[in-house]
């Protein structure tokens, strides 16, 4: 596979919640997600339950998939912010370490200035969360310690699913 | 590439749905999203042209269940199936897990078929996967058009690998949860065996 597997701890949860809720704060922000390049949803703080947060995931990473392959259709590596302005809500989109993608929605009470620059300053922070998670993923698994919780799955645990 | 939360207990995955235009891969996911318990669903998401097209993809969250403790979802993804969306379809198998390849059963698609099973291995290739490797299945559609080829016949073209393959009528639902149940118990096994 081309792709290491997507792994999320306990630990770094945590630490990634206690930066996306400051942002939400600090940007005034309505809602905040973080969502994989492929569209799962990593983590979502504010009033999250008012969204349907799968979906928001799937469609954030299609769209920063699309304008990504814009960006390499004119040379471009990637459009690393994203911007889409409505009559009330407004979602700024942006690439946090390459590989994860923040989602921030936010209204009146807050501007596009402040967001970016508040975006701006927790990204480090985030990225090097997820930089932390990657090496502790790799170091597992050189080391070879498992703690898949697949490991001993069943046919009938398969079936059951199914039921 | 799943994506395993030991946080949230929840493991992600992701399965693609591929073949060529108006091979059933929609319909597919339609017959999925009437057939399951509202609370095992999430909304089912089509960006299409208006004349009902996929433009880019058809997107359904299922929450089946758990397996040891861990809340495990699949992620349905549809492709665009018509030839131009190539570049839409390279997008959509980004990060795949198990894919489907939804073919015609009616003769005058046969090279429509090949082509798109041609297209699934080399858009695979080119974002580092070999379908050989990945968890794979193959869905013979349409089986109750009158038009339809045989299936050895059918098979000989679109599976010389022998993998698990199912005949289909995704209209009535008939051979699709079966489709989809093989795919995911592939991809699981898969998740097994990696680790």
């Amino acid at each position: 596979m081309s792709n290491p597997q997507m792994v999320m701890y306990d630990e770094e949860f945590q630490e990634i919640n206690l930066v996306i809720e400051r942002l939400l704060r600090e940007a005034n922000a309505k809602v905040i997600f973080l969502v994989d390049k492929n569209g799962q949803l990593i983590s979502g703080v504010g009033e999250t339950e008012r969204f349907d947060t799968t979906s928001l995931a799937s469609l954030t990473a299609g769209n920063i998939a699309a304008t990504g392959g814009l960006a390499k259709l004119i040379g471009e590596k990637e459009f690393s912010i994203l911007f889409h302005e409505g009559e009330r809500d407004n979602l700024h989109i942006s690439i946090v370490g390459g590989r994860v993608i923040l989602v921030v929605l936010f209204d009146i009470r807050s501007s596009l200035g402040l967001v970016r620059l508040r975006v701006k300053k927790c990204s480090d922070e985030l990225s090097a969360i997820f930089d932390k998670l990657r090496k502790k993923a790799e170091d597992k698994e050189r080391r070879g310690i498992s703690d898949f919780p697949f490991a001993e799955i069943t046919d009938d645990d398969i079936d059951n699913l199914f039921s | 590439m799943s994506f395993i939360n030991y946080a949230s207990r929840e493991i992600n995955c992701k399965i693609v749905y591929y073949g060529p235009g108006l091979c059933g891969k929609t319909t597919n996911l339609q017959y999925i999203y009437q057939k399951t318990a509202p609370d095992a669903k999430g909304k089912m998401i089509s960006l299409a042209t208006e004349t009902e097209r996929t433009l880019f993809f058809d997107f359904l969250p299922l929450a089946l269940g758990e397996i040891r403790g861990f809340k495990t979802r699949f992620h349905l993804y549809t492709v665009p199936g018509q030839v131009f969306y190539d570049a839409s379809r390279k997008l959509i198998l980004k990060g795949v897990d198990g894919v489907v390849f939804v073919a015609d059963s009616q003769e005058e698609r046969t090279d429509a078929n090949v082509e798109s099973l041609e297209n699934l291995r080399y858009n695979l290739k080119e974002q580092g996967y070999d379908l050989d490797k990945l968890p794979y299945v193959v869905q013979y559609n349409k089986r109750d058009l009158p038009n339809s080829m045989s299936v050895e016949e059918m098979r000989s073209e679109l599976n010389p690998t022998n993998v698990l393959d199912f005949e289909a009528c995704a209209t009535t639902g008939e051979g699709v949860f079966e489709t989809l149940k093989a795919v995911a118990k592939l991809i699981l096994m898969d998740l097994k065996k990696g680790r």
